[in-house]
């Protein structure tokens, strides 16, 4: 479970995030759904303890992450950024391969090697593991980021937009990949999207932020309404039922 | 046909503990580590060689008698202080390369060597010509180095971390920095006489000859100190090349490891420019040559080999200079203007910072 308690992030000149007050369940896949400057991104880089807060807690799986020791944090909770440039010529397996740190310091032993190689495999990079990743699509590199925290053997993973420039394809491959790590390997999986329709579609629960705080939190189904999108995204939103689930149609 | 299927299924069990196994290494096939090796075995050769010219070439007396060593020894020197500067600027180089995560900026470029040339102008000014003898001695090393130690990490530890932690804000600032520095040491040579000016250049000039080798009791223990910590910090350094973010996913404290290597660095920044003056671009090359050569992102494998090729450079540039230009106070004259033009090279190529 994640919890927050009154997470609060001020920017100044009357931008600010929060107060906000949240549990997320265990297990399966929650949205962050909301509109461009909501905070999404912020909030989840607040629970992944990549940006400090100004006020409030942030508890994920009884570990309070500003007291615990960031050591035994980073084997409970993983985060992934939108943006990811490194100086560092890596190849996929050398950069999977770095999502072991926390548990050996970079010695790679046997047992490193094994989950190495099923996390690659797991995301279909097997053919693609000693290719630098300069050399891969867009796509291709996504899979590879979030192999490496997958790697990291937590229970929690927190993604902040893995879909970001990825085609229908790429998306709907990506979506059934992270569903697979809540369904198969009973992690919880927090993730920003952007398309409401992919998170109607491949989470459990949906949380609709809007201008700093959490307006609603449900399953699909009840966030799935003309009146609820129509108000948090500000835009006029129809909802329909599809052949999988509630569509929303905004065009 | 079933024999061909049993091989096929025989293949990936035996494929899979390969690349299980390259996984352990920093290297993406056994042909690039052997690559690796044979440059630093022959790198370590050149630089062995030069060494040797160094202390033997030109030697006026016959090889072995009492006076060739004596001679020997005192060009000894000469190969300590390179040994020194190469070590010193190759691995801090590389280190904060890793810790600003950008493979442009060096510490040399932001503004470390105008505080050098700022202190030891200010001294020359405030003390006159007598001032230079003052500032050569033990004590005055050390507290040169302690000085430069401090400002470097106030000033990196400032940038690198705050809000500015943006590569080209931070560059901008280092060189307007160093600008600024330069400019103080200018105006106060503009103001000195001329015979002080004339010593104090004498200073300024980033040569292998104007190391005293007095100083060798606190510049050798402190650079080998360094250069030890850096390098057990090599698992660390590769995380903390991944940037921030990364770095704190993986359970580092960030500004720590940040603060810790940056402290590293500036002790060896400190140590080298103030035994032999500036040398602007030699840890740049030394960096990019590093790189270039060992073809990896293990910390591990990318030290030995910029120290080796550091060495090899100075050396190189030292024994050609005295031996056959008959200049050896222009070595750095010469590294600047081959690391200067492979700095421009680099940056027009890549066309970003």
């Amino acid at each position: 479970m994640i919890q927050l308690g009154k997470l609060f992030k001020d920017y100044g000149s009357g931008t600010s995030i929060g107060p906000v007050d949240l549990e997320i369940p265990p297990g399966g896949v929650t949205a962050l759904v909301g509109p461009n400057g909501a905070g999404k991104s912020t909030l989840l880089t607040m629970m992944g303890r990549l940006l400090g807060p100004d006020a409030g807690t942030v508890v994920i799986g009884g570990h309070d992450v500003t007291t615990t020791h960031p050591r035994k944090l980073a084997t409970v909770v993983s985060t992934l950024r939108q943006e990811n440039h490194f100086t560092a010529r890596l190849t996929v397996r050398q950069l999977v391969a770095l999502g072991r740190f926390p548990y050996t310091r970079g010695r790679i032993n046997r047992e490193d090697e094994r989950i190495i190689s099923e996390s690659i495999e797991f995301f279909d990079l097997g053919s693609l593991q000693n290719r630098y990743l300069d050399q891969l699509s867009g796509g291709q590199r996504q899979r590879a980021y979030v192999a490496m925290v997958l790697c990291q053997e937590t229970d929690y993973l927190l993604l902040d937009e893995p879909l970001n420039n990825l085609d229908m394809r790429h998306s709907v491959h990506m979506m059934h990949h992270l569903r697979r790590v809540a369904d198969e390997l009973g992690r919880t999986v927090l993730i920003v999207l952007h398309d409401v329709n992919f998170a109607s579609h491949y989470s459990d629960w949906i949380c609709a932020v809007k201008e700093g705080k959490v307006v609603e939190f449900g399953t699909p189904e009840e966030i799935m309404t003309d009146e609820t999108l129509t108000r948090v995204f500000e835009t006029p939103v129809t909802c329909h039922d599809g052949p999988s689930g509630r569509l929303a149609v905004y065009y | 046909m079933p024999d061909t299927a049993t091989h096929d299924a025989a293949v990936p069990p035996a494929l899979h503990h390969d690349t299980a196994r390259e996984g352990f290494a920093a290297f993406i096939s056994p042909a690039h580590r052997r690559r690796y090796w044979i440059a630093l075995v022959c790198l370590l050769l050149v630089g062995l060689a030069f060494c040797l010219g160094i202390l033997a070439w030109d030697n006026p007396l016959p090889f072995g008698t009492r006076g060739f060593w004596r001679i020997a020894e005192s060009r000894a020197t000469s190969v300590v202080v390179i040994a020194i500067v190469a070590v010193s600027q190759a691995m801090a180089t590389v280190a904060f390369q890793t810790a600003a995560n950008n493979r442009i900026i060096t510490p040399s470029i932001m503004g470390f060597e105008s505080l050098y040339v700022l202190i030891q102008t200010s001294v020359v000014y405030f003390l006159g010509a007598v001032g230079v003898t003052a500032i050569q001695g033990l004590p005055q090393y050390a507290m040169q180095v302690g000085l430069m130690v401090l400002f470097a990490l106030g000033l990196y530890g400032w940038l690198l971390s705050g809000k500015y932690g943006n590569v080209q804000i931070m560059l901008l600032i280092g060189i307007v920095l160093g600008g600024g520095l330069g400019s103080v040491s200018t105006f106060m040579q503009r103001l000195l006489a001329p015979s002080d000016f004339d010593v104090l250049s004498a200073r300024l000039f980033g040569s292998v000859s104007n190391a005293d080798a007095s100083y060798f009791p606190l510049a050798v223990p402190l650079c080998a100190l360094a250069t030890v910590a850096l390098y057990l910090h090599s698992r660390k350094l590769n995380i903390l090349s991944l940037g921030k973010d990364v770095t704190t996913n993986l359970g580092l404290k960030h500004r720590r490891e940040l603060m810790l290597t940056l402290f590293w660095v500036s002790v060896l920044m400190a140590v080298s420019t103030s035994l032999i003056g500036p040398m602007t671009f030699l840890g740049f090359l030394v960096a990019i040559l590093a790189y270039q050569f060992s073809d990896t992102y293990d910390h591990r494998y990318v030290f030995p080999m910029a120290v080796l090729i550091g060495f090899a450079v100075l050396a190189g540039a030292y024994f050609l200079l005295k031996n056959v230009f008959y200049a050896e106070g222009a070595v750095s004259i010469i590294i600047e203007l081959v690391g200067g033009t492979v700095f421009l090279v680099v940056i027009l190529r890549r066309g970003r910072l």
